[in-house]
């Protein structure tokens, strides 16, 4: 179609530096109302998280305060069932989801949540069937899709179940299940790109230079995908905190002694009728976030998918 | 056909006055189209032509008030029938407009509802838009499809849109469009996604239409044979301006704006060849609407520009021969004493003189795909398998340094063909030799050696580069890979490629959505030689191109040609192109090569008569040339069952040339026809009754 479309036009020969084009990417968020309330919300949990690591009003474990007391001057958010302090429990909260993952077993403890690690699992473990499955076509495509197919027939709950029975409770058994219930989704969305991607030129071309299959796949196939892939990550991080969440009322996430606010509402539950704010503030948390990811991630979309200035 | 509606008589169907139209965009806006004035008599045809991005469709949009969201007129009037449309609400319109302005798209399958039957979507422009009974309605369709000579079309009308071929389905829209009787007719590309006998039958059509409906035709194009066949006054836009209006005439005889000039210089003629013409592609590029040069837009690419040019911006003004133009100095320029300037100058062609060794030489090559039935036999593998036969028994030889361009319509099995050569489809059976070594088999059987002296270029500019690596990233790539270049030499060597496709070194570290079509297309063509191969295959590589691009790469490629020595086998569907660009020309036909030999031979006596049709329904941009009409009736036939015997015999116009109606072309295969030029002929009909036809082109120059 002849719609006169702005290009680039002249591009300097010396390009702007790294930072400024590093920059200008991420203004890309400012441009959309959505992704910048969406970033406002995410920063807000994740900074403070970063403030809970060096400081919180009262130590989160400790039983001092009178129990079931409702927001007041010295505990802002009110006491729980065993009279700790809602504030820095909820704060301390979100170290576990974003930024911190626990190995009791080897004494260790790794940067970035268990959330976070989760989407990266099935990302990688999504974008390798995926790329299989829709690049090779045929044989690999047919039993890899059938596999996960079978996989999401199963309830995602009763998937959780399975692993954490098999496996016990622990971090890096929460990360395993989120990446093996959130890997099909991946798989499916590469694969489709992957169909798509494989048809252009330039894969031909590679083919003609007699490249592998992995190079095709993982060099010219997979970078092409990444602003459908950084989007639906965006949101299974999401789903992940929900997940976690939902585990945690379950009574089989995230091992103690960290509060976790799945864990909170699960504990606070019992007491629902002479205490609500117990309840009423981990779930806001979870809420919150989970908005908050899926806002940047839409409003994200929305930018990536617009023709480019 | 007596007319229904009221229309005034006399005054122009549609008159367009400095028109703007402007769209907004993210922190501003950009005006597509200024000031653009022209209008549209009954029973006229208007084409505009230009490149792409010029504005045309706008301007179709604007009159039709499909601007979508973000775009409005911000200047001018349209008038309709007397009537201003400009500034009217979109029920106000629908009512003015009512069923008298009609759009024939480019694409018909996309104007077609599929999952209707043809007839219904038919009828229904009538039932809604006149109120007539479901029987009239059928009635006036069936007519209707008769007069756009649709073969059986009462049948027509049960079918779906996916049951009747392209060149069909375009008749359809084209009858539908005319059903309500409109006063203007709107076409964007009407034949653009046809092949060229199609396009040819379709032209006919159009041009006998506007002659019996009196119809204003508004006709866009981008090709300039196409707009002389059917129009009788032309636009030329650029830029978003109207720089030309005249008559079809002498736009082509005399044309006054220099840009209709280098449009006409850049393209090549059917019948020239890279020895006895050169194409002088228009220099630079045309600017993006957001930047435009100030003065006259065409200024920074002329050849004529003065001061004054880049001042003052020129008004479109009638000259005393009633053209009107945009340009200062019409008047002064004559084309006839144009010199080329040095950077547009073409490559001297160095004569590899004639070499006897054949690179590439392929025997009776066939390539089969196998198709799964859809009975249940088939389902589990206890049915007859059934082949699409793409390539049939192709045979060639390739001399070293020397160009084949192979030509045929979509589907004849030419991309089929070099995707075989160049591995990416194994062959089922027959002979291919590259310098002796056995190619025959798919890349997986191939050494690395064989791989590096094969390499392609592609048709799509925008899919042939990796949107997510830099320019001299995708031109490394082949150099590191087959390590025809040390490590620590690759950039200086991706840099001299780079200059060698006059991009320059500043192109190393942009990425492809930084690059026009043109420029794209030549880092692709960079790509294909950093290998350093032998023989280069080219896959419609300036089809998607604007022509005066177009001439810019077909240079391009003849400097490299000349330079490296490369043997390049060459696919294009335009019939110039191809005779100007190569040595050899073998012409297909349904898998099945017709004609073959040194490229003069094919477009001179004796013809295939294939070949014969080819050429007679080539556009020719030259309204005074006189060309044969003929025309094939049907359509391609299935390449799962082909015809027996020669397999043209379905559509053949001159089998009866032969004894019984030319019974033997449906029984027997034809022979090989030779010359001592080896310019061979795939047909019954003796050589010497294939040399008595006319010739199908005759120009005041040439015979062709």
């Amino acid at each position: 179609m002849a719609v006169a479309q702005p290009t680039a036009g002249a591009v300097p020969s010396q390009g702007p530096s790294r930072w400024a084009k590093m920059w200008k990417s991420i203004s890309i968020v400012f441009e959309s109302r959505i992704a910048t309330v969406g970033m406002v919300l995410v920063l807000f949990w994740v900074i403070i998280g970063l403030i809970s690591l060096v400081w919180t009003p009262y130590p989160p474990n400790a039983p001092e305060f009178q129990q079931n007391l409702p927001p007041n001057t010295t505990n802002w958010l009110g006491t729980d069932h065993l009279g700790r302090d809602l504030l820095s429990r909820l704060m301390v909260g979100t170290q576990v989801i974003l930024l911190k993952t626990r190995l009791p077993w080897a004494g260790l403890v790794f940067p970035i949540g268990v959330a976070i690690w989760g989407v990266i699992g099935s990302v990688l473990v999504g974008a390798f069937l995926g790329l299989n499955a829709g690049y090779r076509g045929g044989w690999w495509d047919q039993v890899t899709m059938q596999f996960l197919d079978a996989l999401i027939a199963f309830p995602v709950i009763v998937l959780y179940l399975v692993v954490i029975a098999a496996l016990g409770q622990g971090d890096l058994v929460v990360i395993l299940a989120i990446t093996v219930t959130g890997a099909p989704g991946v798989a499916r969305l590469v694969r489709s790109l992957a169909l798509d991607i494989k048809t252009r030129d330039y894969i031909r071309a590679a083919e003609t230079r007699g490249e592998s299959p992995w190079y095709i796949m993982f060099v010219e196939i997979l970078p092409n995908a990444r602003g459908p892939l950084l989007v639906d990550s965006m949101l299974r991080v999401g789903y992940a905190i929900f997940a976690i969440g939902t585990l945690g009322f379950l009574g089989i996430g995230l091992p103690p002694p960290d509060p976790d606010w799945g864990t909170m509402v699960n504990e606070a539950r019992k007491n629902i009728f002479t205490n609500q704010w117990a309840v009423i503030w981990p779930s806001l948390a979870i809420a919150s976030l989970v908005i908050g990811l899926n806002l940047f991630a839409d409003g994200l979309r929305e930018e990536l998918t617009r023709y480019q200035k | 056909m007596t007319r229904t509606n009221g229309k005034v008589p006399g005054g122009p169907v549609l008159s367009v006055e400095d028109l703007a139209v402007a769209y907004k965009i993210r922190g501003g806006e950009i005006e597509a189209v200024q000031d653009v004035t022209f209008d549209i008599q009954r029973g006229e045809a208007h084409g505009i032509v230009g490149e792409s991005g010029c504005g045309k469709s706008t301007v179709t949009w604007a009159i039709l008030n499909f601007l979508g969201a973000n775009g409005y007129v911000k200047r001018g009037s349209i008038k309709f029938l007397g009537q201003e449309l400009v500034g009217r609400s979109g029920e106000e319109l629908r009512r003015l407009r009512g069923d008298q302005i009609a759009m024939v798209y480019q694409d018909p399958m996309q104007a077609l509802n599929p999952s209707m039957r043809l007839g219904d979507q038919m009828k229904e422009v009538l039932t809604v838009h006149r109120g007539l009974s479901d029987k009239e309605a059928e009635k006036r369709c069936i007519s209707m499809l008769e007069r756009v000579y649709m073969p059986d079309a009462a049948n027509v009308m049960h079918r779906f849109p996916h049951q009747i071929s392209g060149g069909q389905q375009q008749r359809v829209v084209i009858a539908m469009a005319l059903l309500n009787n409109p006063a203007l007719l709107i076409m964007d590309e009407p034949t653009t996604a046809l092949d060229v006998t199609v396009e040819a039958a379709v032209l006919d059509l159009i041009a006998e239409l506007r002659r019996d409906f009196d119809t204003g035709i508004l006709f866009i194009s981008h090709n300039l044979g196409v707009v002389a066949r059917v129009c009788n006054k032309v636009g030329v836009m650029y830029a978003g301006e109207m720089v030309e209006v005249a008559l079809t005439e002498d736009i082509y005889k005399d044309p006054q704006h220099p840009y209709t000039q280098g449009l006409i210089r850049c393209v090549p003629k059917l019948g020239s060849d890279k020895a006895s013409s050169t194409l002088y592609p228009i220099r630079g590029r045309v600017p993006p609407p957001n930047n435009r040069p100030p003065g006259c837009v065409y200024g920074p690419r002329c050849d004529y520009v003065r001061d004054h040019c880049r001042e003052a911006r020129p008004e479109l003004r009638t000259l005393p021969n009633s053209v009107q133009v945009r340009c200062h100095y019409a008047e002064e320029i004559d084309p006839s004493q144009w010199q080329p300037s040095e950077d547009i100058l073409p490559p001297k062609i160095r004569q590899n003189g004639d070499q006897e060794e054949y690179i590439i030489q392929v025997k009776d090559l066939k390539k089969y795909y196998e198709v799964q039935g859809s009975s249940l036999k088939d389902v589990i593998g206890m049915g007859e398998p059934r082949y699409v036969k793409a390539v049939e028994n192709a045979s060639f030889n390739v001399p070293k340094g020397k160009t084949l361009g192979i030509v045929g319509e979509s589907g004849c099995g030419k991309s089929t063909l070099i995707k075989t050569i160049i591995g990416l489809e194994d062959s089922t059976s027959g002979e291919a030799q590259f310098l002796g070594l056995d190619i025959t088999g798919d890349l997986t059987t191939r050494t690395e050696q064989l791989i590096q002296e094969l390499q392609m270029v592609f048709q799509n500019p925008d899919s042939t580069m990796n949107p997510s690596y830099t320019v001299g990233q995708q031109i490394a790539r082949p150099m590191l890979r087959f390590g025809t270049v040390p490590k620590n030499q690759v950039r200086e060597e991706v840099v001299k490629l780079l200059n060698l496709m006059r991009l320059g070194a500043n192109y190393f570290d942009r990425l492809p959505r930084q690059l026009s079509g043109g420029e794209k297309q030549r880092v692709g063509i960079a790509r294909a030689l950093a290998s350093r191969p032998d023989l280069v295959l080219c896959d419609e590589p300036v089809s998607a191109l604007d022509v005066s691009v177009q001439a810019a790469v077909l240079n391009l490629l003849l400097e490299v040609q000349a330079e490296y020595g490369t043997t390049m086998i060459f696919i294009a569907h335009d019939l110039s192109v191809v005779r100007f660009f190569s040595d050899y020309v073998a012409v297909m036909y349904l898998g099945q090569i017709m004609e073959i030999g040194p490229a003069d031979a094919i477009y001179a006596l004796p013809y295939h008569p294939y070949t014969e049709a080819l050429l007679s329904a080539v556009p020719i941009p030259d309204p005074s040339a006189k060309q044969k009409r003929i025309r094939l009736e049907g359509s391609v036939p299935s390449a799962i069952s082909p015809p027996s015997g020669c397999r043209f015999n379905t559509r053949c116009p001159r089998r009866h040339l032969l004894p019984d109606g030319g019974k033997i072309c449906e029984t027997e295969t034809p022979p090989w026809q030779e010359d001592e030029r080896g310019h061979r002929i795939f047909c019954h009909i003796p050589r010497e009754t294939l040399l008595t036809f006319e010739p199908v082109i005759q120009t005041k120059e040439r015979a062709v």
